[in-house]
């Protein structure tokens, strides 16, 4: 197995509100990502995925702040470093594809001129092996006729193929690690295929490892070498994904499973997780904020915080009471 | 025996090809090239029957479901809803005709759909005000009625959209839609904006409330496990047309037409191990009802239409 890639350690980030309130987005959220590896992070909307994503990238919100913590990438601590160095991180070894490509992508831009705008910022070329690289990268990414769809605006595409021109741009940097927050959420599911046989292949040729954020655990079961569970801005369970499918130990984890439709289970059978995500903004958020949603809270232990220890090898779980 | 509710027979919709798809053509010398959105569909939906219409993006579902829904006018075909033809009236005069009440829909992202400066009791007041002139208590009684169905806890009324989750907002939209009781619901993706775990609350909302009160339902989507989990039959479009209609499961699990076996293929396969009565499953009558049919075991369907991937 080759070594680690990206370290979290620790990492916490609160906003700042309105009216003097903080919302503690993140809470000391530890897990590693070895090169070539593929990582899930699930949970519902509020867990703190996308702000994990951000976090990683640099990119959070100027009302946010990391108030601890540790993010390492190669070796170079991200937390702390400058927008320089960040940007130079954002523009190599690590690159980002949004949900909606086609609010991510300039409107009023050809498709061909963007992903030059990337090379060229990079590395400065010839205006002709720019070219030449933007409509290579087009090619590799499965847009047919890459040389004539150089010129399209993203209205003219579909929302398949503005994903595979975020992909191409995300590619064009040669990045180390690749982090996707919901790349095919709002996509047909033929598309949605063949979006993450994209990513999937892409990742094998360039030994490239994947943070693949998404709510959906079917395609999170199918796409990852492990999954992180994430629910409202804690790490509660990180691992191997037959070990989580198959025998996962967070309450929370199981209750997810329960909610995802699978094939022989009618309606009725199906359960949504109980409870809502707390209000991250509360002053009295329990140690374990899980523990409202709970039913096998105790009394007693359920006090502390839980912290994410060995559950068995390479399954860690953050719960006083484990499945 | 009653006939259908609503009968659809062989609609017709075009669109002009915008000009870049169309090349550097003289557009003056001959008529602007269109496009089929819908082409020769047909079909019936009875009383308190959920049918779903799926394909992918461009298929022409949502086209298919707006003209029923006569928020667009179809360029030919009959649209029969309980015996009267709908498709006469210009989509313009729809909104004032005597049926409108009773074909509502609910639309795909709540929180696109709502209006931001309408709280959730208004949003839900408007469509009764404006076509059963109600107020007062009487319109106030409606709403809350048609909150609690909805499973919208009155004290979110006084809410607007941005201060709604996803799930809530979808409730508010289903609670609008249901507000002046109709026949035929027509719900474009109504869950696809939500996560995973709230859109089961969400369906089996809509199940319930089509239970008990028999109204049917229109239910475009393109995701094919939501429709297995909500529909009793299923038409398949793709370009256009229907290729393949039916009762759900069969059409799902022995699909004949090969665009319908590559949409069934292309669904993540799920088949975790844990069953849903493990241990930590929590008692009471609400959470916990046998599974049945037993699910199909893993190795059954592994090798048919959901490979593994």
């Amino acid at each position: 197995m080759s070594g680690v890639l990206l370290q979290v350690r620790d990492l916490s980030v609160r906003f700042r509100r309105r009216a003097r309130s903080v919302v503690h987005a993140l809470d000391g959220v530890c897990f590693d990502l070895a090169a070539g590896q593929t990582l899930a992070l699930v949970g519902e909307s509020g867990s703190g995925k996308s702000v994990t994503a951000l976090a990683l990238a640099g990119l959070l919100d100027p009302a946010a702040e990391v108030t601890a913590g540790s993010v390492r990438l190669n070796g170079t601590e991200l937390i702390g470093a400058s927008a320089k160095t960040l940007q130079a991180v954002r523009r190599g070894e690590l690159a980002l594809v949004f949900q909606n490509p086609r609010r991510a992508l300039n409107p009023i831009r050809r498709i061909g001129r963007q992903i030059e705008d990337a090379l060229q910022a990079r590395r400065p070329r010839p205006a002709r092996a720019a070219r030449e690289r933007a409509i290579e990268l087009l090619a590799q990414v499965g847009i047919a006729e890459p040389a004539a769809r150089w010129h399209a605006y993203p209205w003219e595409l579909s929302g398949g193929m503005c994903q595979r021109v975020m992909i191409a741009l995300a590619l064009s940097g040669e990045p180390a690690l690749l982090i996707a927050d919901e790349p095919t959420t709002g996509l047909d599911v033929t598309t949605q295929a063949g979006v993450m046989d994209l990513i999937a292949a892409q990742a094998r040729q360039r030994g490239m490892a994947t943070l693949l954020i998404t709510h959906d655990l079917a395609l999170a079961s199918g796409r990852c070498d492990r999954v992180a569970v994430m629910h409202a801005g804690h790490l509660v369970e990180d691992a191997p994904v037959g070990a989580l499918f198959g025998a996962p130990a967070h309450p929370y984890a199981r209750h997810l499973i329960l909610s995802t439709p699978r094939l022989g289970l009618p309606l009725q059978a199906l359960r949504a997780v109980p409870g809502e995500v707390p209000d991250l903004g509360r002053t009295d958020l329990p140690p374990c904020r899980y523990a409202e949603r709970c039913e096998r809270r105790l009394d007693a232990a359920c006090e502390r915080t839980p912290v994410l220890s060995a559950f068995a090898p390479g399954h860690r779980v953050a719960c006083w009471n484990p499945l | 025996m009653k006939p259908p509710l609503l009968e659809v027979r062989h609609l017709r919709k075009g669109f002009a090809l915008p000009a870049s798809a169309r090349g550097l053509a003289l557009p003056w010398r001959r008529p602007r090239p269109q496009v089929l959105a819908v082409d020769d569909v047909g079909f019936d939906i009875r009383r308190g029957e959920a049918l779903g219409l799926v394909g992918e993006s461009g298929s022409g579902k949502s086209t298919t479901a707006s003209l029923v829904a006569r928020l667009a006018d179809a360029d030919g075909g009959e649209i029969l809803f309980d015996g009267d033809d709908i498709a006469s009236v210009p989509a313009r005069s729809a909104a004032r005709a005597p049926w409108r009440a009773r074909i509502q829909m609910v639309f795909q992202d709540p929180g696109d759909s709502l209006d931001p400066r309408a709280n959730a009791f208004e949003a839900i007041a408007a469509p009764l005000r404006r076509l059963e002139a109600l107020r007062g208590v009487e319109l106030r009684r409606r709403v809350l009625r048609a909150a609690e169905r909805a499973q919208l806890p009155q004290s979110l009324l006084g809410h607007f959209p941005h201060q709604l989750s996803g799930g809530q907002a979808a409730r508010v939209g289903i609670a609008r839609a249901i507000a002046l009781a109709p026949a035929l619901l027509i719900l474009d993706e109504p869950t696809s904006a939500l996560d995973v775990s709230i859109q089961v609350g969400i369906l089996q909302l809509l199940d319930e409330l089509r239970r008990e009160s028999g109204m049917a339902y229109l239910f475009v989507s393109h995701d094919l496990q939501v429709v297995r989990l909500l529909c009793q039959r299923v038409l398949v479009m793709h370009r256009g047309r229907v290729v393949e209609r039916g009762d759900t499961a069969q059409v799902l699990d022995h699909p004949a037409h090969p665009y319908t076996a590559a949409l069934a293929a292309a669904v993540p396969a799920f088949v975790p191990r844990i069953d849903t009565a493990a241990p930590g499953a929590r008692g009471g009558p609400a959470n916990a009802p046998a599974p049945q049919p037993p699910p199909a075991s893993p190795a059954s369907f592994e090798g048919a239409a959901f490979p593994s991937r």
